[in-house]
């Protein structure tokens, strides 16, 4: 430990000499940009760069990497993406993959949200209660988010496959085997279970700590009243636990867009793109096939990222009228 | 069930409600901890066990013996013949539903056992071999190097340069330092998944394709962090700064002597998160490492489990010694895990 400390301290001191003399070429006013230096530069190159080269990905074509050799094709891309004969079938599309993805985003989004959020709503007020071993319980539940998508993925997989636990209970009961994963119905339903699975006790642990910032004199209050349960939830609780259920609401919304590592490890998209959502494919289209669409895949980031921005649009008008609600009451 | 979800705490009898609530609480400890605990025990399992349908909650796997005369050990049976006599044998080899089989005690008069009338013997067997096995066979210390040694030097890295960025946010007054903070908070909004395809432009350009320094880079300056540090850094008084100014201390000095040490809580959230975050990573490492040489565990794992035959009891045994570490953080730092992600909202 003594050796371990000496070093970071020589580590340290190697600066030194550094800072010096760039206090003296800056002045004490800008030294401050000496150290966001490394910090803006990072950013710089990995986060606004790309987001300009992106747009310029966007509008070219080709299979060149480098975006000076990429012919300009304009609006090809996006035209590529969204052109349908028939808007009412996704057959008809150029990209049918495209709209599958979307459609599918749109559907997981949804359906995991919702159950996402009443699950650890419900979660959280149960551990609310007086409940021996709290840290224990919350701890239960929030085990599985600190684990890494691929193994949350691979844990399932293995309770799923054909020869698998689920298979061998409803063996076991006289049922017929199912086919979990290569079923387009089930594979789409297992993504939702796995996901929820994985991630509820991260949104319960918001939802929890917005409730116990509750001052229990309501609770007291409402006692005195003889209010009902129903009226306390309704009229104590919710309202005093929205603006957290619209943070868990964004961000459970945030990442069920963006879905794909556990899904892609589960299920692999499949069976056919029942479960292929739209960062799978960006993927898929710049990186995973014989050809690299970097423009198409750019593309179709620009498309999420028009989504995102919807939504956390929705985010900042649902805050706002919230504010403005609590201000009227 | 209205009264379970809305009572508070505070109530002294233990009545129906409660019941439910513990109910309700053991229900997600099965449903949370029953798959990771089937995981563990397959992955003690011999392959011939784990190909076994029903399959068992204990690593049963059938027993075998050496008999003289034959240089691999045959698997055993119990048999049963026309009087009802059950007698230990082994069996040689079946065809059809003959099976030719031998008393281990007298291998040398082999006789015909029709397979209904014989049943495996099994034993309980723990497979340590699966994990013992796992470094000679499929260059896992490689992957297990790289997965360490990317989480290690980039929760380095990251801490470093973020604490250095909200020092500089916090505790100086400079042109533009709105504009700097708001930069970086506005990154927040910008997902990784949305710049794929350029930021893999640029650290191609940069040279770091296939390189661990390729994944460490770009994730080390993070909104969060940055976020995180300064607000802690706020709450540290700046006539400490200037006393040592007095002493006439470097800037640096004063960062590292004084404000990194003070911010040390805040700092080992941000290692947590950091550890989390690195050795958890997937689509990243996807795109830049594509040599085996190079794969992070979660990139071993997800090309291990793609393969047509997948050896299920090394990937199992793989996919345990993956969850360790983070379990073990968990195990032991769970109140500050949960309680710094409550109050920062991030993960």
């Amino acid at each position: 430990m003594a050796v371990f400390l000496r070093l970071l301290a020589l580590f340290f001191n190697l600066f030194e000499p550094l800072f010096r003399w760039g206090q003296r070429l800056l002045g004490n006013s800008r030294i401050g940009w000496l150290f966001v230096g490394p910090n803006l530069l990072i950013f710089g190159l990995f986060t606004f760069l790309p987001i300009i080269i992106n747009l310029s990905y966007a509008m070219t074509g080709g299979v060149n990497l480098m975006p000076l050799q990429r012919p300009y094709t304009g609006t090809e891309n996006f035209e590529i993406l969204l052109e349908c004969r028939n808007y009412f079938d996704i057959q008809t599309c150029r990209k049918d993959v495209f709209w599958r993805a979307i459609f599918n985003t749109v559907k997981f989004s949804l359906i995991q949200v919702v159950l996402m959020v009443l699950l650890s709503l419900l979660t959280a007020l149960v551990l609310n209660r007086k409940i021996i071993g709290r840290g224990f319980w919350r701890g239960v539940y929030f085990y599985p988010v600190l684990l890494s998508p691929v193994v949350v993925a691979l844990i399932w997989k293995w309770l799923l496959q054909n020869q698998g636990v689920f298979n061998a209970l409803l063996v076991g009961a006289g049922a017929a085997p199912v086919n979990w994963l290569t079923d387009a119905g089930w594979a789409f339903f297992w993504t939702i279970f796995v996901s929820i699975w994985a991630h509820m006790g991260f949104y319960t642990l918001i939802l929890l700590a917005g409730l116990q910032a509750i001052p229990k004199d309501m609770y007291e209050a409402a006692e005195m009243d003889a209010a009902s349960p129903w009226r306390v939830l309704r009229r104590i609780t919710l309202p005093l636990l929205m603006p957290n259920l619209i943070v868990v609401m964004v961000l459970a919304m945030i990442r069920a867009v963006q879905i794909f590592d556990e899904v892609f490890v589960l299920t692999g998209g499949g069976p056919g793109s029942a479960t292929t959502f739209i960062v799978q494919f960006i993927y898929q289209t710049g990186f995973a096939e014989q050809i690299h669409l970097y423009g198409l895949a750019a593309a179709a980031s620009l498309v999420l990222a028009l989504g995102l921005m919807l939504l956390t649009f929705a985010q900042l008008r649902l805050t706002r009228a919230e504010q403005a609600g609590q201000k009227a009451r | 069930m209205l009264k379970f979800l809305t009572r508070s705490r505070g109530f002294k009898r233990f009545d129906w409600t409660d019941w439910l609530s513990y109910l309700y609480l053991s229900v997600g400890l099965f449903t949370m901890f029953a798959p990771i605990l089937w995981l563990v025990m397959s992955s003690l399992k011999t392959e011939s066990a784990l190909s076994q349908f029903p399959p068992t909650f204990l690593p049963y796997t059938q027993k075998t013996v050496q008999v003289a005369g034959f240089d691999k050990p045959l698997p055993l049976f119990m048999t049963r013949d026309d009087q009802g006599v059950q007698r230990p044998m082994a069996q040689v080899r079946r065809i059809g539903i003959m099976a030719t089989m031998v008393d281990p005690a007298r291998p040398e008069a082999p006789i015909q056992v029709n397979i209904n009338d014989r049943k495996p013997v099994n034993e309980l067997k723990f497979a340590f071999a699966n994990y013992t096995e796992l470094f000679g066979k499929f260059n896992f210390g490689l992957y297990l190097w790289n997965s360490v040694f990317i989480t290690v030097v980039a929760t380095l890295l990251t801490l470093l340069i973020n604490s250095m960025a909200a020092f500089a946010l916090s505790k100086y007054k400079f042109q533009g330092q709105k504009t700097v903070f708001v930069l970086i908070i506005a990154t927040l909004m910008i997902p990784p998944t949305i710049v794929l395809v350029p930021v893999f432009l640029v650290i191609n350009s940069v040279g770091l394709l296939n390189s661990l320094w390729g994944v460490i880079l770009p994730a080390i300056a993070t909104p969060t962090g940055v976020f995180l540090l300064r607000q802690y850094m706020l709450t540290i008084p700046d006539e400490l700064l200037e006393a040592a100014r007095m002493d006439n201390a470097s800037e640096w000095r004063i960062y590292w002597k004084i404000v990194l040490p003070l911010s040390a809580p805040a700092l080992a959230v941000l290692a947590i998160f950091s550890v989390m975050w690195r050795w958890n990573d997937f689509l990243l490492p996807l795109i830049v490492l594509s040599r085996s040489e190079f794969f992070t565990l979660q990139l071993a794992l997800n090309s291990f489990q793609g393969e047509l035959n997948t050896q299920w009891n090394y990937l199992l045994a793989m996919t345990v010694i993956t969850l360790v570490p983070i379990t073990l953080v968990f195990a032991f730092l769970q109140k500050y895990i949960t309680t710094g992600i409550a109050s920062a909202g991030v993960k």
